[in-house]
């Protein structure tokens, strides 16, 4: 394995395994608060217990989520020395207004968690709607970055060399507001349809449970918006690639030629020798009409650059398709759940309603997974687009496996401990 | 005085990125010294010591530990070509310092919230200290290390394109040396003797509030001791150290502080006036912090790129002074609330 291929590899998975805590850590917060107020609203003991519990899980999630984020500040040098010498001015500034965002989560997460009694339940209230919004903003700064990378604003350069940075320019780059969006969508569509199927799963077997049935119900109340949303925020993303990273577009769409009314390709496999995608089942122009919203428009190919500029088409791809079936699926679902209230029948009474919802549980956090590699594998071989390539941004020590291995046990082994500790939190409940 | 004529915006850009680290190592440094006491409780109130510790530590050290993140972000925001000098070189003792600060982080929080049966709870407890105690030692070395500059002579290295480097002399031996081994033992003490004088503050009953007197009474020993074996050691690999710490005129002066301030807080725990102490022993820490920082000004990266050198352009500076500004309205009347809920009622 290549040094290259064993930071590229750390990088992704100290991502991965972050982006998962960082989105419960933006939605559930919500849900504790939410639990909260319907307590002190109704004066019911099971959302007290209810909120009791989610903060407890909200705890041990975002004490994981805040030193895997600690790992990723450093690993941004630790690995791309290069591109932080770069980049560092730039994305620094929106780095700095996360550290404030988070710092805030922080220390009303703990105002909120160890605060119960200690003050007024206005000031409780209070703190857990800060930590909600605080994780939301954190998660918009840090997207900025990202965004940034896909789309790079506020740089000046000649000849190679740069003139001229413009932070707040690069801040507000073509991507932030459609990455951004869609990725606070993500947190609540993923997080809230997850803990929903959770406590879905649970009634399946205990059908009257007071609590289980509360938690489904408020934990739908955030995740079916979002979850129906998400293809619309999709649709702003991805014409948006079209226009700014027309490469990243053609691979998630297997698309080897340019050409005028594209076809959309359900499915399929790309074959980077052969340039082609075989397998997919193909809508006429429907790549064009969605991309550009006109059945003719011209849809630029991988053909349309050198071989060396393409990023690995097979996995972006394939991760696009996989985000976007288990999106759709979470929509659906959501429309199901959403024309059940509409309807003023019982969700609890459709078994068949709660099992779909056990059933696709995990699909919004594989479906994040999948669209991270999309974003990130979309843009190689470009760390920042077009300004430097992720070969010349690596660090230059050698032995890079070791701590990739390092850090792959260590999240490996955190990730089995949470799995086990939540799972036996809901064990608990009755 | 050429001092103050020096100073500009990058100046106190690093100003601000010290004081962040000071206030780390006040508070996020106790917690990890809080670890150390978890390790090494003994006697008959063993449990006491070790619930005392964490009573004190479970609402706030998340909070804590964000002091070093804005020290991370500001580094790389404002002085990106020493954050890619550090990262580099630093790259092996900044991975087990990563290491520790994940294995401390959630293994506090999983014997929090995990298991109510002893025997995992103290499994998760073991780990958790002897992360505690990993961690300021690698932190200490890697202070040492920039410190004595080889950090800088080993990134020349890298940077020369002629001659293979060895993976020893360019990524371990500038940090696994004795000046910065005693630093790391200076500082894995200082954070301890911390600990030990703020649980005499937060200990509820006399017994317990005594095992940590007597704590923290050994500790400022073992802080003296670890301090001039630094001394010793710098002279021989940090003499830039050793000459700012002993010769400069600023020196004498901080030094006076400093050793009055130790004293204070060594005469204040003999005679149980624990909150003093607290103060005393704080500013004691502090005081040595910034020496530290005035004997390798105006270097960052001691000796080749100074805090102007090595600074992003004056439009990313200014910037991020504002945003530090605009944080700290937002943020100081945050830390003050958090602490009055939960330090001035407890």
């Amino acid at each position: 394995m290549s040094d290259l291929f064993a930071a590229r590899s750390q990088m992704a998975l100290s991502l991965g395994f972050h982006i998962i805590f960082a989105e419960i850590g933006i939605a559930l917060p919500l849900m504790m608060v939410l639990a909260e107020w319907q307590w002190r609203r109704t004066g019911e003991d099971v959302y007290y217990q209810l909120a009791r519990r989610w903060a407890k899980g909200a705890a041990i999630l975002f004490a994981v989520g805040a030193v895997s984020g600690t790992v990723l500040s450093f690993e941004l040098g630790l690995l791309w020395p290069r591109f932080m010498a770069l980049s560092g001015p730039i994305i620094g500034i929106p780095f700095s207004l996360e550290g404030f965002a988070f710092f805030t989560e922080a220390i009303f997460l703990g105002v909120y968690l160890y605060g119960w009694d200690r003050i007024s339940p206005r000031a409780h209230m209070t703190a857990g709607v800060i930590v909600a919004i605080s994780a939301a903003a954190s998660a918009v700064f840090v997207v900025s970055v990202n965004a940034w990378m896909n789309t790079p604003a506020g740089i000046t350069s000649v000849a190679g060399q740069i003139t001229d940075i413009d932070p707040i320019a690069g801040m507000l780059n073509p991507s932030t507001l459609q990455q951004s969006l869609h990725m606070v969508l993500a947190a609540y569509a993923a997080t809230g349809l997850a803990v929903a199927g959770i406590h879905a799963f649970v009634l399946l077997q205990k059908r009257d449970s007071t609590l289980h049935r509360y938690a489904t119900v408020l934990a739908l109340s955030v995740g079916v918006p979002a979850a129906i949303l998400q293809p619309i925020s999709g649709d702003i993303s991805a014409r948006s690639v079209a226009q700014w990273q027309p490469i990243k577009l053609a691979a998630l769409e297997g698309q080897f030629e340019t050409a005028r009314g594209a076809p959309l390709r359900i499915g399929g496999w790309p074959d980077e020798e052969a340039r082609r995608t075989r397998f997919a089942i193909e809508i006429p122009k429907g790549l064009s009409l969605l991309a550009f919203h006109s059945p003719n428009a011209e849809v630029a190919g991988l053909e349309s650059v050198a071989r060396e500029l393409w990023p690995p088409v097979l996995p972006v791809h394939l991760g696009f398709q996989i985000m976007v079936g288990l999106g759709t699926l979470m929509a659906l679902t959501s429309l199901w759940v959403a024309f059940t209230v509409v309807r003023k029948r019982s969700v609890f009474e459709n078994r068949r309603l709660l099992a779909v919802l056990a059933i696709i549980a995990p699909f919004g956090f594989i479906a994040t997974e999948a669209g991270w590699t999309v974003t990130e594998v979309g843009r190689q071989p470009w760390v920042v687009q077009g300004l430097i390539r992720t070969a010349d941004a690596v660090t230059p020590m050698p032995g890079l496996i070791v701590p990739m291995l390092l850090f792959a046990l260590l999240y490996l082994m955190l990730g089995a401990i949470v799995v086990v500790l939540i799972a036996r939190m809901v064990g608990e409940t009755t | 005085m050429s001092f103050f004529a020096s100073i500009g915006m990058p100046e106190v850009v690093a100003g601000i990125a010290l004081i962040a680290l000071n206030a780390y190592a006040l508070l996020g440094g106790a917690d990890f010294g809080g670890g150390v006491w978890d390790l090494l409780a003994s006697g008959p109130r063993r449990e006491q010591q070790r619930a005392l510790i964490a009573e004190s530590i479970a609402p706030i050290w998340e909070a804590n530990h964000v002091w070093l993140i804005v020290v991370v972000v500001m580094m790389f925001t404002g002085f990106p070509h020493a954050f890619e000098t550090l990262s580099i070189v630093l790259h092996v003792p900044l991975t087990i310092m990563l290491v520790g600060i994940v294995a401390r982080g959630s293994t506090f929080m999983f014997r929090s919230y995990g298991s109510r049966t002893v025997n995992v709870r103290d499994r998760w407890g073991a780990a958790f200290a002897i992360a505690s105690v990993v961690t300021p030692f690698v932190l200490g070395m890697v202070i040492g290390a920039i410190s004595s500059g080889a950090v800088a002579r080993a990134s020349a290295v890298t940077a020369a394109t002629a001659a293979p480097a060895s993976f020893l002399d360019v990524y371990v031996r500038p940090w696994a040396a004795p000046f910065p081994i005693a630093v790391g033992g200076f500082a894995l003490s200082i954070f301890a003797y911390l600990a030990a004088v703020y649980a005499t503050v937060a200990a509820k009953d006399d017994a317990l509030r005594d095992d940590f007197r007597v704590r923290a009474l050994w500790t400022a020993l073992m802080v003296f001791v670890f301090a001039a074996l630094a001394l010793l050691t710098a002279y021989v690999e940090a003499p830039r150290v050793a000459a700012g710490v002993t010769g400069s005129p600023w020196a004498i002066l901080l030094h006076i502080c400093t050793a009055t301030a130790a004293i204070v807080a060594i005469v204040a725990l003999w005679r149980r006036r624990f909150g003093a102490a607290r103060v005393a022993a704080a500013a004691q820490a502090s005081l040595i912090l910034w020496g530290w920082a005035l004997s390798q000004y105006p270097y960052l990266v001691p000796e080749t790129l100074t805090i102007r050198d090595a600074a992003a352009p004056a439009v990313t500076l200014r910037l991020l002074l504002i945003g530090l500004a605009g944080g700290a309205v937002v943020l100081l009347p945050s830390l003050r609330y958090m602490q009055r809920t939960f330090v001035a009622r407890s």
